[in-house]
Formats: structure tokens, sequence, C-alpha cells
């Protein structure tokens, strides 16, 4: 997996806001085509971290490079090689299917011509032929969600983040949707995605566990959870995330 | 969409229409001390201009002040005794005008137009008779002697603010609770429709009667702003109007889900109307019918009248009486229907 | 046995989209009941009924015996709400926001603070904090204090435990358990299939529908078909492959299994078996698993999607 290339990289990356701390000096490397689960508990810097790597906020130091570009300097870049998608944004309720597609490949520059031609494509793969004139405001849950993710990938990006996609969404959809993840990660396209599903941590490449601010851990689901000593996912999070403490929340609260 | 292209329009309208310099029927009086054919000739040149209508005549110099205390009354004109004689001998009689000045810019207008109209008469005059003659205007600005703007913006500025803390602030307070979801949970507890109300409009009472105070004391120390009436009417008058924005912003609440929609109903309804068709800017007087019969209906203009004269002319509460009850009544209309609006569950 | 909450045919519809399709259930007192279903399901619908802040297009509900409509005033003293954003003041302190709803309710935190003791002692040392400045765990156990400071005889939650993070819904659930054996009747909605285990009794939600109500234990128990845990070790192509074979009724990832539902009864593990090796898959295993929640969600979201067409 190694020799497949990086695509993230971060090095001591550092992110404060005041005295607080909310990325404590975080290495890591994500490769090509790799699924990323990106876990922690609320609070535990995040959203703060996937802001740094998308390019919308500055990180207090380190050295980080996205797709190749530098986060200090080259966040232009860097913001038209990425996807991103969460379950709070998605699309606009009151444009239709093609007029979301048209808009999001529009801003990343497409041709009209080949937005056509992949809107085309797409539709078909999501068997939405008929649905292409319908506002999103009368599309199900399910097939926004799917929309959402592939209007993300549309201008095929080196990296698509995925914050928590799967929210609320009934478990065939979930499944479905994650089918999607594989084929994307198959095509070449990395995946750094968030969840508190913890079954989906499983379908991850790697997993990384962030705890007030740091990474406390990062591998293969299996050998997590060879390493704490755990049947699931589950409960290699909770060990981690709950420490040796009776009451983590309060303790998280008073170091910060 | 109609909102975005209507408004514009609307209001670039409202705009051409209100802010206009002319003035056109404003309301005179005349005493006449000496009848005779001049001070008719006078009287006939000021009504047949357009601009003037007059609304009274009065008989002695006891009438004047209240003729102006009224407030239809905005000038009045007195020719002295022998004005038609005093011409003939002298070849200059004295014509007093004594205008309303708590509008200070209207009064200026008024005056200026009415001077130019005498000073056209006595040319022509001097031109038959073939001889110099002049009639000698004297100008008296009733209420604001130095045409001070303060005296004017003061009661409009509060008409305002109150309107905006009161109005704005409870309608996106409560907007507010909504979006966060408060709301829900204070429906699902024991509370009245009405103990819910109270409890988020109470803060606000206080608030804005702290600042129609505040602005008084400026008023005063500051731009020495007399206050001629009695003191407790002028806070008694505030509250009554707080109470009246008050309720009318809950009643913009209960239609808003969200605190734009409530900041955007508040703007549309309640701060443009206050700032055009108050009479706080632009005189009523001077505006098309139909812009003056919506005036009626726009609760600060009552309040700025029943300031000026409270604060200005120095008038009781038997001159404002009508004002006074169209405000209570406008309040218990809107909080009537705000509690009948206002749901103890959600849509 | 005496029912504490009594839903009869119960339907609500919005502009012609159908929230509730004429529910039916009854919750005993003291139980600890799960709405369990994804968005869209009905549940916040349905718990606003319950708390009076929706009026049912048709049918009747209960609460304590208590009339939804018609009593609505009663329900608002004997129910506690947690709706499903966690509806708090955030620019009052956690303190600040419990007194004002103890006040609410005419009642006072010293009252009621034997229930709220063990919650609240967790959040007791940031009481001066303001509550919009609280993590996503702290302030869903303020707003359950909030829900328990006049002391309810039924709580009602709204998702209390989306979007917070797999430590703090673990220990919300414990808080509830609690609640529980003081008496207290709860009803609970949430999208997560795997709390299920943590109720009493669920009704499984779907588009207006309840496909099942019974023990998380009985639904997994009346599941009639066999399902089987599968790992190869590349996952992907396991999936593809399985989808493709004749005889899969259905597959789906779990963790890091998949598991298979054949649509025949015999001989299923050596079938598969068979086919995997034929499609060259290497260490594979095969074993039977106890159907859990959401193996009989999926299987009963598939069979009512066949009726409806």
């Amino acid at each position: 997996m190694e020799n497949r290339g990086v695509v993230i990289q971060a090095r001591n990356m550092v992110k404060k806001f005041g005295h607080f701390t909310a990325n404590d000096n975080l290495n890591f490397d994500v490769y090509k085509g790799e699924i990323f689960g990106f876990l922690g508990a609320n609070g535990a810097g995040k959203t703060t971290a996937i802001r740094i790597l998308c390019g919308l906020s500055a990180p207090t130091s380190g050295k980080i490079t996205v797709a190749g570009y530098d986060v200090h300097r080259q966040t232009e870049s860097i913001k038209k090689n990425i996807g991103y998608m969460s379950q709070k944004f998605t699309l606009y309720d009151n444009l239709t299917v093609w007029e979301n597609i048209r808009f999001y490949a529009g801003i990343y520059g497409m041709k009209l011509s080949a937005i056509k031609v992949k809107t085309d494509r797409l539709m078909k793969n999501l068997d939405l032929e008929h649905a292409r004139d319908k506002r999103i405001a009368s599309l199900p849950l399910g097939w926004k969600q799917k929309l959402a993710f592939s209007v993300a990938i549309f201008h095929d990006p080196k990296i698509v983040f995925l914050d928590e996609p799967t929210g609320g969404v009934d478990p065939i959809t979930r499944r479905q949707f994650w089918d999607m993840i594989y084929e994307t990660a198959h095509s070449g396209i990395t995946v750094f995605v968030t969840t508190h599903y913890m079954d989906e941590a499983e379908y991850c490449d790697r997993v990384s566990i962030m705890v007030d601010g740091r990474i406390d851990a990062l591998d293969t689901p299996a050998k997590l959870k060879k390493n704490y000593k755990a049947k699931t996912m589950n409960d290699v999070f909770l060990k981690l995330a709950r420490g040796e403490n009776v009451c983590p929340d309060s303790y998280r609260e008073l170091n910060s | 969409m109609l909102i975005l292209f209507g408004m514009p329009i609307a209001q670039i309208l409202i705009f051409g229409y209100v802010v206009t310099n002319e003035i056109r029927d404003a309301k005179i009086a005349i005493l006449d001390f000496s009848r005779d054919d001049i001070t008719r000739e006078i009287t006939n040149k000021l009504t047949s201009s357009g601009y003037f209508q007059v609304y009274e005549v009065l008989k002695s110099n006891h009438d004047i002040e209240p003729a102006l205390q009224r407030g239809i009354v905005k000038e009045v004109v007195v020719f002295e005794h022998d004005f038609a004689d005093n011409i003939k001998r002298n070849g200059s009689a004295k014509v007093q005008l004594i205008a309303d000045a708590s509008d200070a810019n209207h009064a200026n207008l008024i005056v200026n137009y009415t001077r130019a109209i005498i000073s056209d008469y006595a040319k022509d005059l001097a031109g038959i008779q073939n001889m110099p003659l002049q009639i000698v205007p004297k100008v008296r600005m009733l209420y604001n002697e130095e045409l001070k703007g303060a005296f004017m913006f003061v009661p409009g500025t509060m008409a305002l603010i109150l309107m905006l803390v009161s109005a704005m602030m409870t309608s996106i307070s409560i907007a507010r609770e909504k979006e966060l979801g408060t709301m829900e949970i204070l429906l699902v507890s024991p509370l009245k429709p009405v103990q819910i109300i109270l409890g988020k409009v109470t803060p606000y009472i206080g608030i804005a009667f702290i600042n129609a105070v505040v602005i008084v004391l400026l008023g005063i120390f500051v731009f020495k702003m007399p206050i001629m009436g009695s003191n407790t009417l002028l806070m008694l008058e505030c509250l009554l109007y707080i109470t009246m924005a008050l309720s009318l912003g809950i009643l913009i609440s209960t239609m808003s889900n969200s605190q734009q929609v409530a900041m955007f109903i508040s703007m549309l309804a309640l701060l443009l109307p206050t700032m055009l068709l108050s009479g706080f800017i632009f005189p009523i007087d001077n505006m098309p019918l139909v812009l003056q019969w919506l005036s009626y209906i726009i609760p600060p203009k009552y309040f700025i009248i029943i300031l000026k004269n409270v604060m200005l002319k120095g008038t009781g509460i038997f001159f404002v009486w009508k004002e006074t009850l169209i405000l209570l009544s406008m309040t218990i209309f809107f909080i009537a229907l705000s509690v009948r609006k206002f749901k103890t569950r959600l849509e | 046995m005496h029912e504490s909450i009594q839903v009869k045919n119960i339907t609500k519809t919005y502009d012609k989209v159908i929230a509730l399709n004429s529910i039916n259930f009854e919750v005993e007192k003291g139980e600890l009941f799960g709405l369990i279903g994804p968005d869209g399901a009905g549940k916040t619908t349905l718990l606003r009924i319950l708390t009076s802040l929706l009026v049912p297009d048709s049918g009747e509900a209960f609460m304590n015996g208590y009339h939804v409509v018609k009593d609505y005033k009663t329900i608002r003293n004997i129910a506690g709400y947690m709706p499903g954003r966690f509806s708090l003041y955030q620019d009052l302190t956690v303190e600040e926001n419990l007194e004002f709803f103890a006040t609410t309710f005419g009642t006072t935190i010293s009252e009621n603070y034997d229930l709220i003791k063990d919650i609240y002692i967790q959040i007791e040392p940031f009481k001066t904090r303001l509550a919009g400045r609280l993590s996503g765990g702290m302030k869903q156990k303020l707003a359950l204090s909030c829900a328990l400071i006049h002391k309810p005889e039924i709580l009602v939650l709204d998702e209390p435990t989306t979007g917070v993070d797999a430590v703090s819904r673990k220990e919300f659930w414990e808080m509830l358990i609690r609640l529980k054996n003081q008496g207290i009747t709860i009803i609970v909605s949430t999208p997560y299939m795997d709390e299920a285990g943590m109720c009493d009794r669920v009704a499984l939600m779907q588009k207006g529908d309840i496909l099942q109500i019974d023990t998380p234990e009985d639904i997994a128990g009346q599941f009639a078909k066999k399902v089987f845990a599968v790992k190869a070790e590349n996952v992907y192509n396991l999936l593809r492959d399985i989808q493709a074979f004749e005889h899969t009724h259905s597959v789906y990832p779990f963790g890091e299994y998949l598991h298979y539902i054949s649509k025949t009864t015999s001989n299923i593990k050596e079938e598969l078996s068979n086919y995997l090796d034929s499609k060259n898959h290497k260490s594979v295993k095969i074993m039977t698993v106890k159907p859990d929640i959401e193996d009989c969600f999926m299987e009963l979201m598939t069979k009512t999607v066949n009726n409806g067409e």
C-alpha cells in the first residue's frame, strides 16, 4: 500500500485557538486510493483537522501537503483537487438534479458538453434517469445523499472528504452508500471519511482515532483490534476514548 | 421574487412622492384686523396659488395660539389695523406670519412661499399705483423660535428607536427561540402562552423605556429642547407607544419561523413606514392623497404628533386624546390578534 | 399491568405525504421503549403528537390515561421532553439553564435534585460555563437534566444520541437504564440500530409504518432465515462476487464480515464455499451468526418494498 503514493501528508500539524490546542502535533500519511477512516469523540478535533486539510483554515504550525500542495500557500490548488460532502451540506433543495450537477461541475470549470455526457452516465448508474429534472427537495434522503456524493466526486478530485455522510440513513441505503465509496476508492480517488457508526469503521482500509486533539491510534481495523485485544472497532473506540477515566467527558472538558 | 423586485419599485415611487419640497394646500388661518380690499386680495392670492387653503378665519389675538395648537393650521397670517390706509399713507404696511415650527422645515417652506406671494403682490400693486410701496412681513416661528432641527428630529428619532427596540427585538428574540428549538420545550411546559409572551416582552419594555428617557434627557441637555407639557403625560404616552410596538413585534414573530424572516418583516413593515410616512422627516400634508391615507394606519404618526404637542406646544391630554385613543385601540387590536395567532402547538 | 402510553390508529399527513400511517402500540409503565428507524420514518412526528405539540389527523393517544389533545395541559405537566436538537439557551450557563427550566415547570433544582443527581454531577464542574460552549455529549446530559427537572412520569426523548460519539452514547444509555429502574416510563427514538438492544421493547419504523414491535431478542429470534458471516482477503471482490451468486437472497457488509442470506434452505454453506473457491478467494471464512436487529430491519424493509410494488 505504501508505494501507492502519498496524497495527504501531515507533519507536526498543530492548531491552537488561544490557549486551547485543537490539533496537537498530528502526524499521518494518507495513500492514493485508500479509504481512510477519521474517528474521534465529539470535540476531539476532527472538524478542525478536516478544515485545515481542505484549505479552509490555516494551521498554527506544521508541514502539511494535500494532493501535493502546501496548505499554507496553495489553498486554491488544493480546493481544485478535493471534493467535500457532509450530512449538513448537500445540494440546493430548490434546484433540480441536473441544475445542481451543472452548477457544481461549472464551479470546477468543466465544459458543458463534458458535464452532459458524464451526467447521463451517472443518472444511468444511479438508476435516477427519471429524476433528472426533479427538484432535490422532492427526493428521499437516501437518494439525496448518494447524489451529493456523486456530485462531490464529479470533477474527479484526488481526494474526497466525507463528514458523517450516512447520518440518519436507513441501513440498506447506508450500505449502498458504502458500495459507492468502495467503487470510488477502487477508481483511485482517496476517500477521507468520518463517522459515528462503528461498523463503518471496519470498512475502512485504515482508521485513525483522535482523542483530545491527538491521534492515539492509526492502523488497519484488524491490527487495531488485535493490539487493543478487542472484538470490534466499537470496543477499540470505547477503550481509547474512554481511557482510564470513569467519566471521560468531564475529564476532557476539564482539560480544555 | 416579488419582494426582491417589488421592493425597489415601491420604494422609489414612495420616495419620489414623499421627498418633495413643494407644499400643497397647506392649511392657514387668517386674522384680518383691517378687512379692506387689499387684505382680501392678498388672501385671495394666497388661496388661488394652490399652495394654501384658508382653514379658518380668526377674530382676535387670543385665537392664534389655540388654532396652532390643534395642529391642523400651520400658519396664521395677521394683517394689521388699517392695512390699506397705511399703504396709501405711508407706502408700507405690516403683516405678521406666525408659523407652527414644531416641524421646522415645513414651517420654513410655508413662510417662504407666503412671503414670495405677498412680495409679488406688492410689486404688482406698486406698478399699478406707480409709487414705491412695501408690505413688511414679520415672521414668528412659534414653538421653535430658532428653527432648531433637533426639535423636529428628537420626537421622530424617539418614535423610530422605540419602534425598533421594541418591535424588532421582540420579534427576533421569539423567532430565535423557535430556531434554537427552545420554544418547543416552552410549549410542552405548563406555561400559558400569555406567560411566555409576557416573559419575552417585559425586559424590552424596560429597555425601551430607558431609551425613551435617555433621548428626552439628551434633547433637554444637549439640544436645549424645552419640555413644555407635563412630564408624566409624556412618559405615559411613551409607555403606551412601547406597548403598541411590542405587541406588533409579537404579531410579527407569530408569522415568522426564523430570525431572518422576522428581521425582514420588521424592516419592511416597520422601519421604512416609520421613516417615510410618519411625518418624521417628510411632512404628511405634502404627500399625495394615497400616501396620506396610508399614513393614517402608521402608528408612529400619532406618536410623533403627541410628542410634538406635549414637548413643544405644551398641550395637555385634551389636545392629544384622539391620537392617544387611536394608539390605545391599535395596541389592543395587535395584542388580541397576536394572542389569537400564538399557537400552543407546532405547525 | 398498567399502560403508560396508548397509541390507537394515529395518522398524520403533511401535504399529501403520509408521516404516520395508522400507528398502534402500547407502552407499559416503567418500560424503556425504543422507536427505531431512519430519518423520515415518522419518529419525531409521533413523539410530538405524544407531547401534545401536534394534533393527529385521526386516531387517539393517551399518556397515563390522559388524552393528548383534550388533556394537553395535564400532559405538559407529566411528560418530560427532549427535542431532537438539544434545545438549550446557548447564552445561559449550565446552571442557569437548569434553573430556568425548573422555574418554568414550577419547581426548584433542590426539590428534584435526587433524580438528576447522577447525571448532573458529571456536568456540575462546568455549571458556570455557557451551554453554547459545551461539547455534544455534555449538551446531551444537560438537556436530559432539564427534561427531568420536574420529575416527569413519562420521559420522551427524540433522537438524543444522534451525532454524539460512541462513548457518550453508551454512557447516555446507561443513564436511561438507571432512570427506568426508578420507575420512569421512557420512550426514545434513534436511527442507530445497535441501540435497540438497550431497550425493553422496540418498534421498527419505516416511512410512517411500524414494521414490527417486540423485544429485541424476540425480533431477532423470529427471524426465519439463516444468516452467515463471510470473510475473505479481498472484501470488495467478495461482495461483488456474492452479489452475482445465483443463490444469493441478500448480502450486506456488517463490520469486518459480510452477512449473507441464501434463497435456498439446505447446504448453504457448502454451496457458497464451493462458489467462492471457484472465484479464487483466499482464506475464506464462513460461519453461522445470530441475526441482529439490523439484519431484521433490512429484511423487513425489502419485504415491505416488495409488497408495495
